[in-house]
């Protein structure tokens, strides 16, 4: 590993952070008129953008439609301007398609999709900037995009990362921590149930570990969900108001 | 708050990156005095003294804290050593990321500019702040920089800031401070002859030019204990050519110290030179004879033999300084009031330093501790600064620090952290402890060790079993059970690597309830251990090895020369003593079989010394004598750690850890080869086999102990064993042993490198977990090079320990005479054994004050004519031994030749027979 150290003696992370801290979250629902639902999250320097349309009928090949339950259909991109070399991302690459199939199934888990069967609900997120987290900024932004859709949820899904660094678990971790190459989680959970709808490791990490950096993670989801939820009865309270209730 | 930081980086690509950054300031960071309410509990981490109790200074009056800049700190860091002198250093660090001392790069600003505002930031926040807290103490923080610039700005914006200097000096109570200064100021040298010594290091861009180019090679410089004159210098890299080259002359080292990373260039072949056999000490008083060094330098350059020459070159600057503290002694100047001394080292290989001190009076005859500061050009010697007392020259407990510290053994007590990893006393064994652990408290076990032993780390048994073989167990303490990886106790063992054994003192590598208490596998207690059973026919071979974690009772600890009498005594029956025949008869067996495999039986003097009780003075040495036991015991470790090394190579095939015995070059065995060809004897080197084969039979009827010493030279020709790592490595034979693979299992008391192989083999049976560290062979490779350089000091340290014992029996016992035989013949001494005492020494035929003999040397042979007496090595010579302490830095056995007589150079042997104080002595330990 590279001689940066990530977690000073006095217990201070390469930015300022303590362990088990989040990064600063700014959020906002209903971006974009044209769309059912949108949102647009920064997690520190992570920044998406989430757009729900649906649920409607399904598009292309009737054959796809699912007799019980709606199709959830979600596909991400980054922007060419995400990171620090500008690098030009076809759609469809395998990266691409790895993150959508991720938040495919974090959404088909939270979404009451039985409500609405043989229709279609498409999630597009979309990267603007990306310093570490990309998964779990978007599965937050596309939560609230389908809040602000009125798609009806089980719960909220709040996604988090959590790194382990020299016997300390660390919360959402940046991206200089992400390539300093340690192992490193990510989380999505259901906070009310405590139930969790994806979960996914990279790098090896000992199984005595393992539920210290899980329960980080939790924790940090949990503090997510405390923040989104501000955020939707602020942005209700605010609709509310327009709307002369 | 958040701030955010763009740059733009260059990729390795050619690329240009921006990168942006965020940074979180808290508003959360205490001032770390206690007892602030402004700042509360939110202070973690060690905290400033309550009340400054710092000396009164003359400057400021007020109690205050001290607020160093880093350059100060970086240099005075050895100045530091005294407690509380330096109270705020760790808060002062940790300030700029706080939100009320954040300071930005300003546009122009380079980085070092930037620190030293956000210094001045921090001092005046603090100086502010402790004004709120304690009105009535009027707290005061006192920025300390060499800096003028910096001091100037400071003292502008109102904050108290003074140089190291300044501040040293008004510190009344304490005078003796400013010699411990580093003297950075060029102003000392002055005074210094201008005329210029030494050539200009080169910049250390144009030193990685030339290393790029391959003109200029870059390696590590080893002074020569011998001569410090000559170097060599040992190259990084794997080029098979130029190893290892050698620099001679004052010039040419050109100020490297021992231990430095330099840059040399090679000589054209035309310049190169041998390696002088001369002994030469630097014992010139003047400092500036250079023309007299000249002289000495044609000393060294002898003719010589066109093979002999070996790569040459000189030092052209210096990649890394290695400098240490060093301990030595103060060569007081000869003229009055004089502030400037010579200090010399004790270590041979570094050169003598001068330092500036008022004290020298009070220090003289004492160890001290010296820093250098660094070798301007026009000097002779490196500048310096005293940093510690140790006590007087000659105390035991002074020599005993000073031989720790040149070993760079560490040996102080171990830290509260440390201890706080202990299990807590009284200790028992739990159900949880009883986990993956088998329960072997039937077995009757046995211990045998040395008389005195308290860390017993091994036990055996031997019991038949009903199908007629034998089961034979050695069970090790569970260490490893005790210290946990990662934490503080581990860390501890880790780094000191061994136990060292000192002549009247122990350094523990684990704190003493584990060594002596709760690991030791003492009699009649339970105590968990790590064993290895086998299943042998009565042929000693094995049919079946296990190893299980398990809870032993040992029901007897004995002593190698108790388990001896229990074997021999024909009354005996009990099943401890049937045990030990047991492991005896199949210890021959192993034995034969493993001589017979080709392992070598070597030799060397050990002595022990047997120590008054209450002085602990040595009154009388004693070669250490074996029996058959010591040989039993020694069996079944070996085949133990050979069973454990096959076990975890084959579970962890890249990062077990093992220890190996490379096969010596033939080279190194020249000397011997020659050696028995003087006395008509033929030794095989090829393979370790005929050169065992050859060992056993070189014997001379009318020489008795020529095996013995062909047998000490033959281990002196062989590599250091080293502990490393299997995956990092291809050869893991052990020469020595004859053993295909090897490792250390059975003292995880003493031994770091056995704990790994505890937890490895652990692992590999289930019985513990694994940690990310112990798969990580890049790791196991570091654990082991400070383990090899631990052993090899611990060695040191010990073989120092017993000079310096031997010295005190001599000191105390007078002059005697003793037969020696010649080890080595050097150009102008030859190296002689004396077998009574075990003790080696060179006999010098140069003295300073008398006139030089005539000295032919036979490098072929080899031999040394005296005159016209031909000394040959093993010849039997007399020695009169005594004690010279006209060097009070090095008292040393001094060893002069009486039999042959040479006229002019050998002593007469009348009245130094016995010192006639003897008999007395005699008497009066017998009374006691």
């Amino acid at each position: 590993m590279a001689g940066l150290e990530l977690l000073s003696d006095q217990g201070y992370r390469v930015d300022g952070r303590r362990a088990g801290e989040l990064r600063k979250i700014q959020a906002r629902m209903g971006v974009f008129a044209q769309a059912d639902g949108s949102a647009y999250i920064e997690q520190g320097n992570t920044k998406a953008l989430a757009v729900v349309y649906g649920p409607h009928e399904i598009r292309g090949s009737r054959a796809r439609a699912l007799p019980d339950r709606a199709l959830v259909n979600c596909q991400y991109s980054s922007a060419t301007f995400s990171t620090g070399e500008r690098k030009r991302r076809p759609h469809g690459d395998r990266k691409s398609c790895e993150m959508g199939l991720q938040l495919r199934q974090t959404f088909e888990a939270a979404i009451l999709t039985k409500l609405h069967p043989r229709s279609q609900i498409d999630i597009y997120v979309q990267v603007l900037q990306a310093d570490g987290g990309t998964y779990a900024a978007c599965v937050n932004a596309a939560t609230l995009a389908v809040l602000d859709a009125g798609i009806p949820m089980r719960d909220f899904v709040c996604a988090c990362s959590a790194g382990f660094v020299d016997g300390t678990a660390l919360a959402d971790l940046s991206h200089v921590e992400e390539a300093a190459g340690g192992p490193q989680l990510a989380l999505a959970l259901l906070p009310a149930a405590g139930q969790i709808a994806l979960l996914e490791m990279d790098a090896r990490l000992h199984e005595d570990h393992l539920e210290r950096v899980l329960e980080a993670a939790a924790q940090a989801a949990r503090d997510v969900h405390t923040l989104l939820d501000h955020v939707v009865r602020q942005h209700v309270r605010e609709a509310s108001i327009l709307l002369g209730d | 708050m958040l701030k955010s930081k763009t740059f733009l980086k260059k990729t390795r690509a050619g690329g240009v990156m921006k990168i942006v950054r965020e940074h979180y300031l808290r508003d959360d960071i205490g001032c770390g005095a206690p007892g602030c309410a402004a700042c509360g509990g939110a202070h973690e981490g060690p905290a400033l003294e309550p009340q400054p109790q710092d000396p009164a200074s003359s400057l400021c009056p007020r109690p205050h804290y001290l607020l160093p800049d880093t350059n100060v700190l970086l240099h005075q860091i050895v100045s530091a050593w005294r407690p509380g002198t330096w109270a705020s250093v760790a808060s002062s660090l940790r300030l700029p990321g706080s939100l009320e001392t954040y300071v930005e790069q300003e546009q122009g600003e380079n980085a070092n500019d930037r620190n030293d505002r956000a210094i001045r930031v921090a001092a005046k926040w603090y100086n502010e702040h402790l004004k709120n807290v304690s009105a009535e103490n009027q707290l005061q923080v006192i920025f300390i920089t060499n800096d003028r610039k910096n001091k100037e700005k400071a003292v502008e914006e109102g904050i108290p800031a003074f140089t190291c200097e300044e501040y040293v000096k008004s510190l009344t109570a304490n005078p003796e401070l400013i010699d411990r200064l580093a003297c950075l100021s060029d102003e000392g040298n002055e005074i210094e002859s201008g005329k210029v010594i030494f050539t200009e290091h080169l910049p250390l861009s144009k030193l990685q030019q030339g290393i790029k180019s391959g003109t200029y090679l870059q390696g590590t410089f080893r002074a020569s204990r011998e001569n410090y004159l000559e170097a060599t210098v040992w190259i990084h890299g794997d080029s098979e050519e130029n190893k290892e080259i050698i620099i001679q002359g004052l010039k040419h080292l050109n100020r490297a110290i021992h231990e430095d990373i330099v840059a040399v260039e090679l000589f054209p072949k035309s310049q190169w030179v041998a390696p002088s056999s001369v002994v030469l000490h630097d014992e010139g008083l003047n400092e500036d004879d250079v023309e007299k060094e000249e002289e000495k330098e044609q000393m060294l350059k002898t003719a010589v033999s066109e093979k002999m020459l070996k790569p040459t070159g000189r030092v052209v600057g210096i990649i890394k300084r290695n400098w240490r503290p060093y301990c030595g002694m103060l060569s007081k100047s000869g003229i009055k009031e004089s502030r400037r001394h010579l200090f010399t080292p004790a270590d041979k290989r570094i050169p003598r330093i001068r330092i500036e001190t008022r004290q020298a009076s009070t220090l003289e005859g004492r160890r001290i501790i010296v820093a250098i500061d660094g070798w301007p050009r026009n000097s002779r010697y490196p500048n310096g600064h005293f940093v510690k007392n140790l006590g007087d020259v000659g105390e035991k407990e002074t020599e005993t620090e000073v031989l720790l510290l040149e070993h760079d053994v560490p040996h102080q007590p171990f830290s509260q952290a440390v201890l706080s990893f202990l299990p807590k006393m009284p200790w028992s064994i739990t159900e949880r402890d009883m986990k993956n652990r088998e329960d072997l408290r039937h077995l009757c076990v046995c211990s045998v060790d040395p008389p005195g032993c308290t860390d017993i780390d091994d036990a055996l048994h031997c019991r038949e079993l009903e199908n007629g073989n034998l089961e034979v167990g050695v069970h090790i303490a569970d260490v490893s059970h005790f210290i946990r990886p990662g934490n503080a106790l581990d860390q501890e063992s880790a780094r000191r690597g061994t136990t060292v054994y000192l002549c009247e003192k122990r350094i523990d590598m684990v704190p003493e309830l584990l060594s002596s208490n709760l690991c030791s596998l003492r009699s009649n207690v339970d105590r968990l251990a790590f064993s290895c059973i086998w299943e042998m026919n009565h042929n000693a071979e094995i049919l079946n090895t296990r190893f299980t974690k398990s809870v032993i009772n040992s029901k007897a600890s004995l002593t190698y020369a108790e388990a001896q009498m229990r074997i021999d005594s024909a009354a005996m029956n009990d099943d401890i003593t049937t045990s030990l025949r047991g492991l005896n008869k199949l210890a021959k067996i192993l034995k034969k079989r493993r001589i017979e495999k080709g392992a070598l039986t070597l030799s060397s003097p050990e002595v022990r010394f047997h120590m008054d009780s209450e002085t602990h003075d040595p009154i009388d040495l004693q070669t250490k004598e074996l029996r058959e036991t010591n040989s039993m015991v020694e069996e079944f470790m070996l085949l133990a750690n050979i069973s454990v090394a096959k076990k975890i190579h084959e579970e962890f095939s890249e990062h077990a850890l093992l220890r190996k015995h490379p096969a010596p070059p033939p080279s190194n065995y020249e000397i011997l080869v020659k050696a028995a060809k003087s006395k008509n004897l033929e030794i095989k080197t090829d393979t370790a086999k005929s050169l065992a084969d050859s060992l056993d039979r070189a014997e001379s009827p009318t020489f008795p102990y020529l095996n013995t010493l062909l047998r000490i030279l033959a281990t002196r020709c062989m590599m250091q064993a080293v502990y490393f790592c299997s995956g990092m490595d291809n050869d893991f034979h052990h020469y020595g042993l004859a053993s295909p693979i090897y490792t250390h299992f059975t003292s995880p008391i003493r031994r770091y490198a056995d704990i790994i192989v505890h937890r490895l083999l652990a692992v590999a049976i289930g019985a513990d977990c694994t940690y990310p560290e112990l798969t990580d062979k890049h790791k196991l490779a570091d654990i082991c090079k400070n383990l090899n350089f631990r052993h090899k000091m611990a060695q040191y340290a010990q073989r120092a320990s017993v000079a310096f014992h031997t010295q005190l029996f001599f000191k105390s016992k007078g002059i005697v005479s003793e037969e020696a035989y010649i080890l080595f013949v050097r150009k102008n001494a030859i190296v002689v054994l004396i077998p009574k005492y075990g003790l080696e020494g060179t006999v010098f035929f140069e003295e300073k004050d008398k006139p030089k003999p005539r000295l032919v040397y036979d490098d072929e042979i080899p031999s040394l004519k005296v005159e016209d007496t031909v000394f040959h090595i093993f010849d039997k010579v007399k020695v009169k031994i005594m004690l010279d302490s006209s060097n009070l830095q090095h008292q040393k056995i001094r060893m002069s030749l009486v039999e042959p007589q040479i006229p002019g150079i050998s002593i007469s042997t009348d009245n130094s027979n016995m010192d006639p104080k003897e008999p007395e002595r005699k008497k009066m330990k017998l009374k006691k």
